[in-house]
Formats: structure tokens, C-alpha cells, sequence
């Protein structure tokens, strides 16, 4: 064995199920009597709903049943905020099927549950709804205005607003050499996980039990608010999430049709299973991004950071959903990224406008903020005639200054602080992979006829925390196998594989040794969920911990077993053994056998277990440099990246493989949004964009290969393992880095996304030699 | 996302199939490769009551020699047929180079030439070579053959001369002239995606000076578009650099595209002229070399 | 004609025959009546590429097929790829490489490298990247698919490994 597990590159276990197609993902569940739904959702971007006639669809054959809002009757609720309920949001909150009016084109109306999928659309095609269409309103600014509203009850489109206010930002404005003010825009893009969104809902008459499969993500919050919806005792729900085909933040949250598909199986008394379909999935699930940023900063002559001030705009689409005001204010969580910057305030505005709802994806708000932050500063650093490397080199937080707090930048009772670091340490070693310098040359026009541009972002991103805790429960077996039971999901990262390394390391067995068992809300009662790179964090520490109190739990028993003082002995490779002595080992199986068959009411349970939750409100945060080499054609307007660098120090690296894959992806993914992907409203508030033809995902020929440093620098102080979470570093920065990039090779400054040909054609055109 | 229910035939002989489409009139569609047609039936955006398959009949592949020279396509020969047919880019090279740019060679191994030319879509690479070729189409119905050619065969947005009881059977492309330039080159958001916009071009040259041109753009209009207007400009004219920038200037300036979500109109026009002007110098630059004839 | 029709058919070497709706596309076909989940669903319009199955030699998406258009045929999917217990190379060298995540949409990663190896059994990582442009995956880069491609190309003329 190596000499830890942790920090070994250990191929996944998780794989062989994978690569062999004998994975379960939720549409791989089949079950007696099951049938399937399919939801009608609408046309129109803003609509009353004058009468839905089921009727004709009810009388096809093959159809069970065809509901309505009418049907769901008292037990109607809505989509919950969970996190970032920032006052007044709750009143834009998501029914779960369209009250009189539908907001947004794709909000749900009806549902017909057939015995199949494909009877299921026909009886769609055959419910008659009376629209009476509404005026909608798709732009931010235009809904500020309150002219057209979204829910006319409430009054305003303005649905939340949440301050941020740290130092004296005006006054240093006031008393700065250099201001400079920019309008920046990201754009509408999502997650898009290659498996949708899929639910199998088996509720058992006899038993009086729901089962949920497809769960995933925050499988124990979304069971106490289906429990609820429907009035039944939370431990009579099992949700299980199976395999998960990705998540990037969108999958897993609770939809309206979480509610639904478990009341039709509660109604009919039947299994029901409804998978969301890809063009579903673009209309209905999680919209992200599209937050708006007028930003100013403030600093000295010779580039010292004074102050930064931001009105941030986050278009929320037509409800509130699960995170609350969470992507606009993230965007102000770490707006001022790894710098001094002592000065700060930010008003961020939740707008309403008629579009599908805004949530996460993959470092919500945190992508935003450090495209608007690191452009700015390499407009800065053109306008004071300063290297950018250098202004940012001067402006770092030193190690010395760390833990760093930056103040209360989010709507929450913890101050952001930044938690180790060297970020210094990283640039340096970020230019110097990159070869930096010696790129120095390629910037303009090149021979190849195209314009190159290098251009770099500096990130913070914090990882773990947000919600208190997760927990671990271990039982040691026959044989001396560990079966640990995780309260937290996966949605295709590893932790089968390393909280199993985790595991074997602090407990003292082999990894071989150890099943891990996850997704399954019957394993813990508790948990929440796995976001923010915190599975790592959270779970990696509960693990952790668990796992030293079974250590001593086994010891004692050890030592009463062999009548010697625990302190002498001690677990290694799955051996109880009494280092310093001729003591022969103990084998973990045997006294699992010797318990198993001996143990008297005095001794009390024959079992060798224990549980632990890791509990920490504080934050982590990994930080890094992106560097990416682009070059654009003059003439066509696309942009091909030649060279990215990601550098990021997660404190500690539990499975370098898995690092690395989270990273050159999360990478990969990032360039595809800021390159590709957009989801695009047109005329009438219809999105033009609900096929994988036009919203187009990042394939193998539109990337370079991805380099990736790894640094294990600074671990964090705050959790036991030292660990941050890898699961963002890599996507963070690529806004910032492709459009300093791109403004270096044209000249230009980049202030809106994407990069798209036609875009960046009108750029070069405005420059007026092209 | 599943196809509405229709009735599915599925014919042996050519017979089989016309007279069935005959029968069924309006409501009967013709499925090929599938490659276009299907994901609008699982879209519910097309929802034909008859389905005729051509898949199984026979005598509908393969490419053969026409007695001119030129080709006789099948118009059920897969696209990756094209692209394996080795000897294809000695026979016509602009054919053989456009084959590859179509989607992915999943898509391509069972794509049909006929499919894309009939489908139509725009931005495909097919309909575009064929116009630039001078290719004729053989329609088949129950009651007879007509040739329609493909410039011919194009009437707008997704819209052709094919009527709902025929059959694309055959693609006639005239001989490969011996020295013949050419070039097709294309801007796609994504490699395999349809093309933002295109340019299939041939020229024929008479010593340094070009006697003869055919330059038609994809991805720009409703369906393919020639520009007459810069064919003549070539004509008589070497193929030099102030030739070639006034092509662009005529040929961004004829152009009437739309826009849509990947592209501008004004990008689309400019983009065209960029992209002729490219392929012109590409193909002067390639001279005559592994040219075929 | 009917809405329904008898469809033979040979999956990894296996022989079936199943009364079909006319309509249901291949990939349901595998998965729902012969319980192949293997081949999965991540688009069914013919982009994502999740579903590629091989037919009669050649890779094809099996959304983009109705089932009875396969009558006949000889498919190949995921799950005949395995010897048993021993794993074909590109299986192995996709653990070996972490070249999948979330493993959604490595079925049709393998049966397009599958079929790609069989005509180019010694591809330069261009070649393996143009190959692979019309699969997505949404996990891991590309980059560690490439690298499990090149790696199993010398061992992967279609016979799993001894």
C-alpha cells in the first residue's frame, strides 16, 4: 500500500459499474405496475389561464390520469427558498403547477401520466388549455422600470435587494487619484448534466410509505419538503438517488416537479416515473449566471487598490427558486477576489422578468465577479500604464495578512475571511508553467493572420461550509469489512473511492477492506447536500472523524478482548497490534467473530460503530491563477484558445486523479459557457435555444488540451484534514482569463459574454480598422 | 421527447414505395438515414400519419459512372459511402471534400446524400455542391421519372420541388473538367454543427485567366445561393488579390441573409465575402494538384 | 403495415424477437424491452451521442433510429463489450485514465471509440479528438478520453484483452 491513501492516485471503484453499462441511473428503475408522466408545460412567456380542458386527453387509450392545480387542491405548495433568502423574495415563490397565470415559457400546467412515455405526449397533445396571453417583460432594465410586471400582485419586478458595505467607499472614491467605471454583462448559460432530471415515485398503500429514486444533491431537505407537501412522517419517505449523471449545481434542487410525480404515485397508488427530456431540461430546470455589473474601483497613481463599488443585477426569471438571491449575491460575496481592498460596498437587486428560474451552476456568482474584477483590472493596469501582473502582485493579500477578513460580504452571520495562502507563491508559479514571459512577443497580429492575446484572472473561491454539517456513520463487520454510510450525495465525483482513502487512513485498515454507501436518505437522517465543493470539506472530515472514534471504539474492545491496556495498542493495515512487544497481531476479522459469538448483555452490543457529523460554519477557500493564449481571426471572429493554465490550491489532495479530472473539466466547461453556450430568448419571450442543436455544449475539437498545477500550499487551518475542494477552482476564472485574452489580442475591452464569432466580429468592426 | 404515432411501412422495391406514397398523399412522408427527419418526429415538430422507409429497397445505392463522365449517386447511398469511396476525389474532389464537413460520422454512416438534398436545411453542405455541381435530381413517382436540377430543385426556407408522391432516386453530377479549381470552406460555431456560413466554389481556368466560375454560399438565405454577379467578375480575370477582394466586396454585397441565434445577417454578409475570397486563394493556391482530371 | 410489428434482431450475439410499436426508437427498444440500460438518453435528437450503439458494424446514435428499422441487424452496445469479468482495453484504460465522472455518457464514448479503433487502430490524438467531437461529456475536459483512447488503441482490434 502506499504510505497514505490519501494523496495516492487510486483509480475510482467506481468506474467498473460505469464503463460496464451496468449502472442505475434513475430511467434504469423499472417497477411493477410503473407507468410514466409527462408534464404540458407553457407556450407563453406570461399568460392567464382562462380553462384547461382534460377531457379529450383523459379518453385516449392507455391514459391513467390527466391532473391539474384543480386536483393538487389543498395539498398546493410551493418551491422553497433554502439558502440566501434575502427579505421579500418569498413572494415570487413557484407553485407547483401554474396558478392562473404561467411567467416564463415551459412552466408547468398539467401532467398526464400514461403507460408509457410516448401515450403520455399524445395525451398531452390532447389537453385544450385558454390562454389569454399577457404582455412579458425579458430585460432587467425594462423590469426595473415596473411598467410590465411579473406578478402583478406584488407591485414591482424589484422581488429583493441585499447591501454590502465594508470601509468608506465613497469617501476613498473621493479621494482617489484613479476611478474608473464599467457596465458588465455575463449571460444566460446552465449546467446541463448529460443525464436530466429524472424522478421514480413508489408510493406503497399498504405500507403507507413513499420512495423516491432520482434523489440527489440535498436528498434529506428535498424529503422534509415532499413529507411535508404531502403529510407524511419525514422517516416514512426514502429518497435514493442511484447513479447521477452530473450536477453542476442545476440537478438535484427542488422543481415543481418534485411535488407532482410523488402526489401522482400517492393518488393513483401506482409507481410513476417522469424523465425530464433535454428540450424539458433547457426550458424548466435552473437557468444561471446573467448577472449585470455596474463597477467602479478606485486606487492609487501607482495602482494601489483603494475601493471597489458595484450595483449588481441579477435577472431571476419569473420565480424565486430554492437559492433565494444566492447568484447575484454570490457575485458580491468575492468581488474583491484575493486583494487588499478595504473599501467595499455593493447593492445587488433581484429582478424578476419572464424566464425560467435563475439558480446555480458550477461557482455561481463567483465566475461573474471575477470576470468583471480581473477585467477591470487590466483596464487599470492599460489606463495607469502598469504591468497587469505586477498591479495584481501588489495588491495580493500577503500571507502575513492571513486569515484575512474581509468583512460581511454575504447575507449571512459569518464574516468572508480568507482562510491560508500564499497567492503570491501561485502567481509565481503560474507564470512561470505558463511560460509567461516568454509569451511576451505573441501578443497582435501573428503570421498565422490571427491576433493573439494572453490573458490571466486571479481567483478566490470558497469551498465547503454554507450549511453546518455532514455526517459519517461506520460499521465494522464480518471479517472486518467497513461499511461507512455518508449523508451526502455524489453526483458523479468519487466519493466511493476517496472517502474510502480517507477512511482506511485515519482508521488503520485497507482500503480493500471498506464499502462506502451513499445516497440514501435510510443511512443518516440527516444531511445536506453536496455544493460549493463541499463534499470534500464536509463529508471528507465527517469521515475522518468518524473514523477515529471507531479506531478507539475497536481498541477498547481490543483490549478487554486481549486483557491489555488500550493505550499500548494500535489499528494498522486491518491488525490490531501492541507496537514495541512480540505480541502477535490481531486480525480486525477476529474480534469482530469473537464479538459476534460472545458478547454477554453485560458487554452490551455486539456491534464495533460509530457516528459523527463534522460541524463548521467556516468557509475554506482554495485560490489560483487561469492563464489562457487565444487567437482570434480578424475576419470570421473566431476565437481559438491554444493554451490554458489552471493553477489552484485545494490546501490538500486527497486523490490526484480525481483533482485533476475536476479541474480539467470544470475548465472545459467553463470555456464552452464563455465561448458557446447561451441560452437565448427571442420574440414573445420564446427561447430560441431548447435543443442541443442550438444551445451548443463544448465538444472535444472547440478545446485545447488543459494544463493543471495542483498546489497543496496552504491547508486549510479549519477542518482537521486541511482539505478546501476542488470542484470549482478549475471554471472560476475562464471568463476573466478568455476576455482579458480576448481584449489583449484585438486591443478592444471585452465587457460582455460570450465570445461568440458574430460578437466578437462586432468588436473588430467598432475598432474600425477591421 | 417521442415520435406521434403513425403507420410505418416498410417497401422492398421502388414500386412499393411510390405507389404507397400515392396512396397516402399528404400524410405520407418518406424516411431515409433519419439523421434530420427523426429528431423533428421525437420533437413532435413533424408529425407525418404514414411512414414510408426507403431502407429497405433496393437498387437505391451505390455511386456508378454515368455515361458522360460524370456520377450517378443512389440517393440512399450513405454519406459515409462518399466519404470511403476512394475513389471519389479523383472523380470529383469538391464532392469528396464537402462529404467529411457534414455533422459526425456517426450521423454520416447513416445519413443519406438524398436525405440532406431533399431535407434542404440552409446551411447543409450537400444541397450547396449539388447547385454548384449542376447536378440533376431524378424524382421518381407511381407515375414516372422526372429530372429536376438542383438549382432548380430549391424554392426557399426548407421548401423544394419534390411533391409528396415522389422519391429523390437518383443523383446525376456532370463529369469532374480536367483542371478544374475548387475549394469549400465553411464557419461553424462547432466543428460538425451547420455552417453560420459557407462557400462551395469551382473555377475553370483558361491559362491565367478564369473562363468559367460557379461560387454558391450556404447558411446565407433560405436555400443555396449562387452569386451570379461574382462569377462574372471572374470571369476573364486572374485570380490575383484585387480580383479576389472586389469578389468579396460583390459577393457581401449580394447577399441577403438573415439572422438568427449563432449569426448576424451583417456577419453572414460579410463573412461570405471573407470566405469566397478565401476559397478562391485556397483554391489557386491548391492549383490543380490531386485535382482529379 | 401496422402500429406494431415482430422485430428480429442479434444484440451482443444474443438472438431476439419482440413485438414493437413501430414507433419506439432503438434506444428505448434496448433499454425498456431487452433492459439494456447501458445505452443511455442524454438528448434524443442525435447531438449528445450518449446513445451510440454499433450496427452492423458502423457506429450510429440509436435515438436517431425507430427500433423496427433493425430488423435483421447485429448490435453491439455497452454491455457486450466485457469478456465476462475481463474488460474490453478501452474499458480499462478509461479507469485507468479517470476518463469518466459522472459515467453517463461513457457507453457512447466506448462504442464510438469502438467502431473508431476498428478503421484506425493507430490514431495520432488529432484524429482521436476529431473522432470523439460528436460525443459530449459534460465531466471530464475531453482530455482524459484522448488519453484512454491512445492507450488502448495497440490492444483494441475489437478483442478484449488476455
Amino acid at each position: 500500500m502506499a504510505e497514505t491513501y490519501i494523496g495516492a492516485p487510486i483509480k475510482r471503484r467506481e468506474d467498473v459499474r460505469f464503463i460496464t453499462g451496468t449502472g442505475t441511473y434513475v430511467d434504469d428503475i423499472k417497477l411493477p405496475h410503473m407507468v410514466h408522466a409527462a408534464i404540458l408545460r407553457s407556450p407563453h412567456a406570461h399568460a392567464r389561464i382562462r380553462d384547461i380542458d382534460t377531457s379529450r386527453a383523459e379518453a385516449l387509450p392507455g391514459v391513467v390520469s390527466v391532473f391539474t392545480l384543480k386536483d393538487i387542491g389543498e395539498l398546493d405548495a410551493t418551491v422553497p427558498i433554502r439558502m440566501y433568502k434575502i427579505p421579500g423574495l418569498d413572494k415570487y415563490l413557484q407553485p407547483s403547477l401554474a396558478r392562473d397565470e404561467v411567467r416564463y415559457v415551459g412552466e408547468p400546467v398539467a401532467v398526464a401520466v400514461a403507460e408509457s412515455r410516448y401515450l403520455a405526449e399524445d395525451a398531452l397533445d390532447a389537453i385544450d388549455v385558454d390562454y389569454e396571453v399577457l404582455q412579458e417583460v425579458m430585460d432587467v432594465r425594462e423590469a426595473m422600470e415596473d411598467k410590465v410586471l411579473v406578478h402583478e400582485h406584488n407591485g414591482t419586478n424589484l422581488a429583493g435587494v441585499h447591501h454590502v458595505s465594508i470601509g468608506d467607499a465613497d469617501k476613498a472614491f473621493a479621494e482617489a487619484d484613479y476611478t474608473r467605471r464599467e457596465e458588465f454583462r455575463v449571460h444566460r448559460f446552465t449546467g446541463n448534466p448529460m443525464e436530466t432530471r429524472g424522478i421514480v415515485a413508489h408510493f406503497d398503500r399498504g405500507k403507507g410509505e413513499l420512495r423516491v429514486y432520482g434523489a440527489t444533491k440535498l436528498p434529506h431537505l428535498n424529503r422534509q419538503t415532499i413529507a411535508a407537501f404531502l403529510q407524511l412522517p419525514e422517516h416514512k419517505c426514502h429518497f435514493e438517488e442511484n447513479d447521477v449523471g452530473g450536477g453542476f449545481g442545476i440537478r438535484g434542487e427542488l422543481y415543481p416537479e418534485d411535488f407532482l410525480i410523488p402526489f401522482a404515485s400517492v393518488r393513483l397508488g401506482l409507481p410513476v416515473k417522469w424523465i425530464e427530456d433535454r428540450r424539458e431540461h433547457l426550458l424548466a430546470a435552473n437557468h444561471s449566471r446573467q448577472v449585470t455589473c455596474e463597477l467602479e474601483i478606485a486606487a492609487r497613481k501607482d495602482g494601489t487598490l483603494l475601493a471597489i463599488r458595484a450595483q449588481i443585477y441579477g435577472d431571476m426569471g419569473a420565480y424565486v427558486r430554492t437559492h433565494g438571491g444566492l447568484v447575484p449575491c454570490s457575485t458580491g460575496a468575492l468581488l474583491t477576489g484575493p486583494y487588499r481592498i478595504p473599501n467595499y460596498q455593493a447593492k445587488i437587486h433581484c429582478v424578476m422578468t419572464n424566464k425560467t428560474g435563475l439558480g446555480t451552476l458550477r461557482a455561481p456568482g463567483r465566475v461573474e465577479s471575477c470576470f468583471y474584477r480581473e477585467r477591470m483590472l487590466d483596464m487599470m493596469a492599460r489606463d495607469l500604464d502598469l504591468d497587469p501582473v505586477e498591479l495584481r502582485r501588489k495588491n495580493l493579500v500577503t500571507p502575513e495578512e492571513i486569515p484575512y477578513e474581509i468583512g460581511f460580504t454575504r447575507p449571512s452571520a459569518h464574516p468572508t475571511i480568507l482562510d491560508s495562502g500564499d497567492y503570491a507563491s501561485a502567481l509565481r508559479q503560474a507564470l512561470e508553467r505558463f511560460e509567461y514571459d516568454e509569451m511576451k512577443g505573441i501578443r497582435g497580429l501573428q503570421e498565422d493572420g490571427r491576433y493573439h492575446g494572453v490573458g490571466l484572472s486571479y481567483f478566490v473561491k470558497n469551498t465547503g461550509g454554507l450549511e453546518p454539517y455532514e455526517g459519517a456513520r461506520m460499521v465494522v463487520g464480518e471479517g472486518g469489512g467497513v461499511s461507512v454510510f455518508l449523508s451526502i450525495a455524489q453526483l458523479g465525483q468519487g466519493h466511493e473511492t476517496a472517502m474510502a482513502q480517507i477512511c482506511a487512513d485515519a482508521l488503520g485498515v485497507t482500503m480493500d477492506a471498506i464499502s462506502v454507501f451513499h445516497g440514501n436518505t435510510d443511512l443518516s437522517p440527516f444531511g445536506w447536500g453536496t455544493f460549493a465543493s463541499r463534499g470534500t470539506v464536509m463529508a471528507g472530515n465527517a469521515v475522518h472523524l468518524t473514523a477515529l472514534q471507531l479506531k478507539d471504539k475497536i481498541l477498547e474492545a481490543a483490549a478487554r478482548h486481549l486483557d491489555v491496556d488500550a493505550s499500548g495498542l494500535t489499528l494498522e493495515d486491518g491488525n490490531i497490534v501492541q507496537p514495541g512487544t512480540e505480541a502477535p497481531a490481531l486480525p480486525l476479522g477476529e474480534l469482530v467473530a469473537h464479538m459476534r459469538e460472545s458478547i454477554t448483555p453485560e458487554q452490551g452490543v455486539p456491534e464495533l460503530e460509530a457516528t459523527a457529523y463534522y460541524n463548521s460554519n467556516n468557509i475554506t477557500h482554495t485560490y489560483g491563477v487561469h492563464l489562457a493564449h487565444v487567437a482570434v481571426d480578424p475576419e470570421t471572429g473566431v476565437l481559438e484558445v491554444l493554451k490554458y493554465l489552471v493553477v489552484e490550491d485545494v490546501g490538500r489532495v486527497v486523490n490526484p486523479l480525481m483533482v485533476r479530472g475536476q479541474t480539467v473539466g470544470a475548465a472545459v466547461q467553463g470555456i464552452g459557457g464563455v465561448v458557446l453556450e447561451e441560452l437565448v430568448y427571442g420574440e414573445s419571450g420564446q427561447l430560441l435555444t431548447t435543443t442541443f442543436l442550438d444551445y451548443l455544449l463544448p465538444t472535444s475539437t472547440d478545446v485545447p488540451p488543459i494544463d493543471d498545477l495542483v498546489l497543496e500550499e496552504a491547508p486549510s487551518p479549519y477542518n482537521p484534514l486541511g482539505v478546501k475542494g476542488a470542484g470549482e477552482g478549475g471554471i472560476v476564472g475562464t471568463a476573466g482569463a478568455l476576455g482579458n485574452a480576448v481584449s489583449n489580442a484585438l486591443g478592444i475591452e471585452v465587457k460582455d459574454l460570450p465570445l461568440s464569432p458574430d460578437r466578437v466580429r462586432a468588436w473588430i468592426r467598432a475598432r474600425g480598422d477591421g | 421527447m417521442k415520435p406521434a404515432p403513425f403507420e410505418y411501412y416498410c417497401p422492398e422495391t421502388l414500386d412499393e414505395a411510390v405507389s404507397l406514397l400515392e396512396q397516402h398523399g399528404d400524410d405520407g412522408k418518406v424516411l431515409a438515414g433519419g439523421q434530420s427527419f427523426m429528431p423533428l418526429m421525437s420533437l413532435r415538430l413533424a408529425r407525418p400519419s404514414v411512414i414510408v422507409d426507403l431502407n429497405r429497397v433496393s437498387g437505391l445505392d451505390g455511386i456508378a459512372a454515368n455515361g458522360d463522365g460524370g456520377l450517378a449517386i443512389g440517393a440512399l447511398t450513405r454519406q459515409r459511402a462518399l466519404e470511403r469511396d476512394a475513389e471519389l476525389p479523383a472523380r470529383n474532389p469538391l464532392l469528396a471534400a464537402a462529404v467529411p464537413l457534414i455533422g459526425h460520422f456517426q450521423i454520416r454512416n447513416r445519413g443519406t446524400v438524398g436525405g440532406s438534398l431533399v431535407h434542404a436545411d440552409p446551411a447543409a453542405e450537400l444541397p450547396a455542391v449539388t447547385v454548384a455541381l449542376g447536378a440533376d435530381f431524378v424524382l421518381t413517382s407511381a407515375g414516372g421519372e422526372r429530372v429536376v436540377s438542383a438549382a432548380d430543385f430549391y424554392l426557399g426556407y426548407m421548401a423544394t420541388a419534390i411533391e409528396a408522391n415522389e422519391v429523390l432516386t437518383e443523383i446525376r453530377v456532370p463529369a469532374w473538367k480536367a483542371g478544374r479549381l475548387w475549394a469549400i470552406d465553411e464557419v461553424s460555431r462547432r466543428k460538425g454543427d451547420f455552417a453560420m456560413v459557407g462557400v462551395a466554389l469551382w473555377a475553370d481556368m483558361d491559362g491565367a485567366n478564369c473562363a468559367d466560375a460557379c461560387i454558391t454560399l450556404f447558411g446565407v438565405g433560405g436555400e443555396p445561393v449562387r452569386v451570379e454577379k461574382a462569377e462574372q467578375r471572374l470571369k476573364g480575370a486572374a485570380l490575383d488579390d484585387a480580383t479576389l477582394k472586389e469578389v468579396e466586396r460583390i459577393v457581401s454585397e449580394e447577399l441577403e441573409p438573415d439572422s438568427d441565434i449563432h449569426a448576424s445577417a451583417l456577419y453572414r454578409r460579410e463573412v461570405g465575402g471573407v470566405l469566397t475570397r478565401r476559397a478562391l486563394r485556397a483554391a489557386a493556391e491548391r492549383g490543380t494538384e490531386g485535382n482529379g482530371a | 403495415m401496422s402500429t406494431k410489428s415482430i422485430l428480429n434482431l442479434t444484440v451482443n450475439g444474443k438472438a431476439y424477437e419482440k413485438l414493437v410499436e413501430v414507433r419506439m426508437t432503438l434506444a428505448d427498444f434496448l433499454r425498456n424491452e431487452l433492459d439494456l440500460t447501458g445505452t443511455h438518453l442524454g438528448c434524443e435528437h442525435g447531438v449528445c451521442g450518449a446513445c451510440t450503439v454499433i450496427m452492423d458494424g458502423e457506429a450510429v446514435r440509436s435515438c436517431l433510429l425507430l427500433a423496427v428499422q433493425a430488423e435483421g441487424a447485429t448490435l453491439e452496445t455497452v454491455e457486450g463489450l466485457a469478456d465476462g469479468d475481463r474488460l474490453h482495453p478501452l474499458q480499462a484504460a478509461f479507469q485507468d485514465r479517470h476518463a469518466l465522472q459522472c459515467g453517463f455518457c461513457t457507453p457512447g464514448f466506448l462504442m464510438t471509440a469502438t467502431a473508431f479503433l476498428k478503421e484506425n487502430p493507430s490514431p495520432t490524438d488529432a484524429e482521436i479528438r476529431e473522432a470523439i467531437s460528436g460525443n459530449i461529456c459534460r465531466c471530464t475536459g475531453y482530455q482524459p478520453i484522448i488519453e484512454a483512447i491512445g492507450q488502448a488503441a495497440p490492444e483494441a482490434g475489437g478483442k478484449p484483452r488476455e
